[in-house]
C-alpha cells in the first residue's frame, strides 16, 4: 500500500460544525502494522476524526490517506479496505449473530456461500458459536461489540478504525475486547483506537496520539507519555490538614517528580519511578515525621495526568477539584 | 480454510454499477423481511391491526354512519373498506420512517455508508421490502372486508387499478418516510408522528364523506391526497360514496395518480439530500 509504511496519513484536517472547530488543523500518522491510540477527552475530536478517515464525513480542508487511498477523491476504495467499528454497536438487532454477518458480507459483495463461509469463520473467531442463531438484541454488551467487530472485519481489513471500542463495558467484557483487538492486530490488521483511557491505551497501542480541541498535542509511545506524567503516582492522604507541610517534605525526600497538593482532600500526590520502594519509604518516613495518614497508595497516572502536564489544565472528564501544582513549600504551609 | 477476502476490483467489474446497486437493494429488502420471520409478532401486529378496524369500524360505526346517497344499511361497510384499504397504506410511511431512525440512531446507517455497497441500496431495499409487506397487508385486509360482506363491483381491470393506485400512493410515501426518518433524532420522537398522521387520515374521506362535514373543513378534506386515492378506488370498486361536487373528487382517478407523483417529486429529492447531508 504506502510506500512509507504508513496506514493513515493525515495532514491539517479541519473541520467545523457551526461556529466550533471540532478539528482544527489536526495531524495523524499511523504506522502500518500496529495499533495506534487515540486519546482524548469527551469532544475533543476523536470521532470526527474517524468519520472522516472512514469517509462518513467529508473534510473542510486538509488532506488524509487511508490504506493507500485519498478519502477524498477514493472513498469508494477506501470503504473496500477499511472496517469501522463505531461508539454504538451497530448491528440489526433482530437478525441472529449469524445473519447479522451473512447479511453484512453480501452487502460486501462476497456472495451468498462466501459470504456464509465467511459468517461461520467469525462467529468462531470471536467466539459467538454459541449464540450464533440468537437474536443481536439479546446479546451482552461484550458480545454485541464482538459481533461489531466480526462485522467490521469481514472482509479483513487492512485498516480498522475502532471509536471507544469499550465505553459502557463492564470490566470482563472489556478485557474480551482487548484480547480480541491484540488478536487481530497479530494477524496483520492496523488498527486506530479511540479511546479516553489512558490505560488502554497502555494496553493495547504502540503509539498514541493525544488529541485536544481538535488538535493533536502529543504523540508518543504509551512509555514516553508516561514518563511526561512521570509514571505512577504516590497518593497521600494525612488525616490532619496542619500536617501538609510535613507530608510535602516527605514526598520531596522520596519521590522523584514535584508534589501536586489538593488541599481540600488533604491528598499529596507525585511521580515515583519504583514504585515499591517508593511505597515502603514514603511510610517510614511519615511514620518518622509523625504524620497521622489517613490513606497511602500508588495510583497509575491517568488521562487526567497526562492532560495537566501537557495543557496546565484537567481534560474536564474526572477533573480533581481544587488541584493545585506546589510552587514552593512556604506557600502550603502558609 | 480461510476465504479470500481481499476485495479484488476485477471481480466487481463484469457488474456493472446498476447490477450492485439491484444486487445491494435486494440484500437489504431481504433483511427487513427476515425481520417478519424472526418476529412473527410483527407480522400478526402490522396485519392484525388493519383487521381490528376494519371489524371494528364496520361493526361499531357501521349503523351510525350516513353514506351519501346510500339508504340502506351495510352501505357504510362498502364505503368504508376503501377507507381502510387507503389508511392503512398512508400509515405505511410511519413503519418506513420508524426502521430508517431506528437504524441511523444504532449506527446501522453508518456502518451501510463505510461499507462498498451502492448507498442507494439503503433506501431503496427499505422501499421495495414496505411494498411487499403492503401488499401483503392488503390481501389480507382485501380478505377479511370480503368476509364480511364488501364487494366489488367493478370489472377485474378496474379492481386491479384500484388496488395499483392504493400501492402507488404507499410507493410515494416510502419517500416521505425515509426523509422523515433521516429528520427525527430518535426512534421515541419518531412516535410523535403520530400526532400528525392521524389528523392526515382522519381529515379525509376515509371515514366520513367531505361533503358531510362542515363547509370550511370540506375542501380541506377533499384536497387530501389520502381522499383522492379513496375515492378513486371507491369509484373503480363500485362502491357507494365515491362522487362529490368538487373537481377534485370528480377527477379522483387522475388525482390519485397526480398526487403520488407529486409527493414523490417533493419527498425523493429530500431525502436523498437530507441522505447525502450525513456526511456534512
Ligand atoms: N454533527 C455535529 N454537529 C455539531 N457539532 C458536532 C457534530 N459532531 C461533533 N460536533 C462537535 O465537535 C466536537 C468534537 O466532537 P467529537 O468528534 O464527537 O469528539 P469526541 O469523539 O472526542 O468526544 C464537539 O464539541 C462536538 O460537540
Ligand atoms: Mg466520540
Amino acid at each position: 500500500m504506502n510506500g512509507d509504511g504508513f496506514a493513515v496519513r493525515a495532514e491539517g484536517l479541519r473541520k467545523r460544525y457551526g461556529d466550533k472547530d471540532a478539528l482544527d488543523g489536526f495531524d495523524l500518522r499511523v504506522e502500518q502494522g500496529t495499533v495506534h491510540g487515540l486519546l482524548g477527552p469527551n469532544g475533543a475530536g476523536k470521532t470526527t476524526a474517524v468519520r472522516i478517515l472512514s469517509t462518513l464525513v467529508r473534510l473542510d480542508s486538509g488532506h488524509a490517506e487511508v490504506a493507500g487511498a485519498d478519502v477524498v477523491r477514493e472513498p469508494a476504495l477506501v470503504r473496500a479496505r477499511i472496517g469501522l467499528t463505531g461508539q454504538y454497536a451497530a448491528v440489526d438487532e433482530i437478525l441472529t449473530g449469524r445473519q447479522n454477518l451473512e447479511m453484512f458480507g453480501r452487502l460486501f459483495h462476497l456472495g451468498a456461500r462466501r459470504a456464509a463461509l465467511r459468517a461461520r469463520e467469525l462467529l468462531e473467531q470471536f467466539h459467538l458459536e454459541d449464540a450464533a442463531e440468537k437474536g443481536a438484541g439479546q446479546y451482552s454488551g461484550g458480545m454485541r461489540r464482538r459481533l461489531d467487530l466480526a462485522a467490521s472485519m469481514i472482509l479483513a481489513p487492512g485498516v480498522l478504525f475502532l471509536d471507544e471500542p469499550t465505553t459502557g463495558l463492564d470490566p470482563r467484557s472489556r478485557l474480551e475486547v482487548w484480547d480480541t483487538v491484540r488478536d487481530l492486530v497479530a494477524r496483520g490488521t492496523t488498527v486506530l483506537l479511540t479511546t479516553q483511557y489512558l490505560e488502554e491505551a497502555d494496553r493495547l497501542a504502540s503509539r498514541v496520539t493525544v488529541i485536544d480541541r481538535g488538535r493533536a498535542i502529543a504523540d508518543d509511545t504509551p512509555d514516553g507519555l508516561k514518563n511526561t506524567v512521570g509514571g505512577s503516582h504516590l497518593d497521600v492522604v494525612v488525616r490532619e490538614t496542619a500536617d501538609l507541610p510535613a507530608a510535602v517534605r516527605a514526598v520531596r525526600r522520596v519521590c522523584a517528580g514535584e508534589p501536586l497538593v489538593v488541599d481540600v482532600e488533604r491528598r499529596v500526590q507525585a511521580a515515583v519511578t519504583d514504585r515499591v520502594r517508593a511505597l515502603t519509604d514514603m511510610a517510614r518516613t511519615l511514620q518518622d515525621e509523625g504524620v497521622a495518614v489517613e490513606d497511602i497508595g500508588l495510583r497509575r497516572p491517568s488521562l487526567d495526568d497526562v492532560f495537566l502536564r501537557l495543557t496546565g489544565q484537567t481534560s474536564g472528564t474526572a477533573a480533581a477539584p481544587g488541584t493545585t501544582a506546589v510552587p514552593d513549600e512556604k506557600e502550603v504551609a502558609a | 480454510m480461510s476465504v479470500a477476502l481481499t476485495v479484488d476490483p476485477s471481480r466487481e467489474r463484469p457488474h456493472g454499477r446498476l447490477f450492485w446497486a439491484l444486487a445491494d437493494s435486494g440484500n437489504v429488502t431481504r433483511r427487513y423481511l427476515t425481520h417478519f420471520l424472526r418476529q412473527p409478532v410483527t407480522i400478526a401486529w402490522q396485519l392484525g391491526f388493519p383487521i381490528i378496524s376494519v371489524l371494528l369500524y364496520g361493526f361499531v360505526f357501521g349503523e351510525a354512519m350516513k353514506v351519501p346517497g346510500g339508504g340502506d344499511d351495510g352501505d357504510y361497510k362498502q364505503f368504508l373498506m376503501p377507507g381502510m384499504f387507503v389508511m392503512t397504506m398512508a400509515f405505511g410511511f410511519m413503519n418506513t420512517a420508524m426502521a430508517v431512525v431506528t437504524d441511523a440512531s444504532k449506527g446501522v446507517i453508518d456502518r451501510f455508508r463505510s461499507m462498498p455497497m451502492a448507498p442507494s441500496a439503503v433506501a431503496s431495499g427499505r422501499g421495495v421490502a414496505d411494498l411487499v409487506v403492503a401488499c401483503a397487508e392488503l390481501t389480507i385486509l382485501a380478505a377479511t372486508a370480503l368476509a364480511i360482506g364488501w364487494r366489488s363491483s367493478g370489472g377485474l381491470l378496474d379492481t386491479a387499478l384500484a388496488f395499483a393506485l392504493l400501492l402507488l400512493l404507499r410507493f410515494s410515501l416510502i419517500w416521505v418516510g425515509v426523509y422523515l426518518g433521516l429528520v427525527v433524532p430518535t426512534p421515541e420522537a419518531a412516535g410523535g408522528l403520530y400526532a400528525v398522521a392521524f389528523p392526515l387520515t382522519m381529515i379525509s374521506s376515509v371515514f366520513v364523506a367531505p361533503s358531510l362535514m362542515p363547509d370550511w373543513l370540506a375542501p380541506v378534506a377533499a384536497w387530501n391526497p389520502v381522499s383522492s386515492t379513496g375515492t378513486a378506488a371507491r369509484e373503480l370498486f363500485g362502491n357507494p360514496g365515491a362522487g362529490g361536487g368538487t373537481w377534485v373528487e370528480q377527477h379522483a382517478v387522475l388525482m390519485a395518480v397526480v398526487w403520488p407523483l407529486a409527493i414523490s417529486l417533493v419527498f425523493l429529492p429530500l431525502a436523498v439530500r437530507r441522505f447525502k447531508a450525513l456526511s456534512r
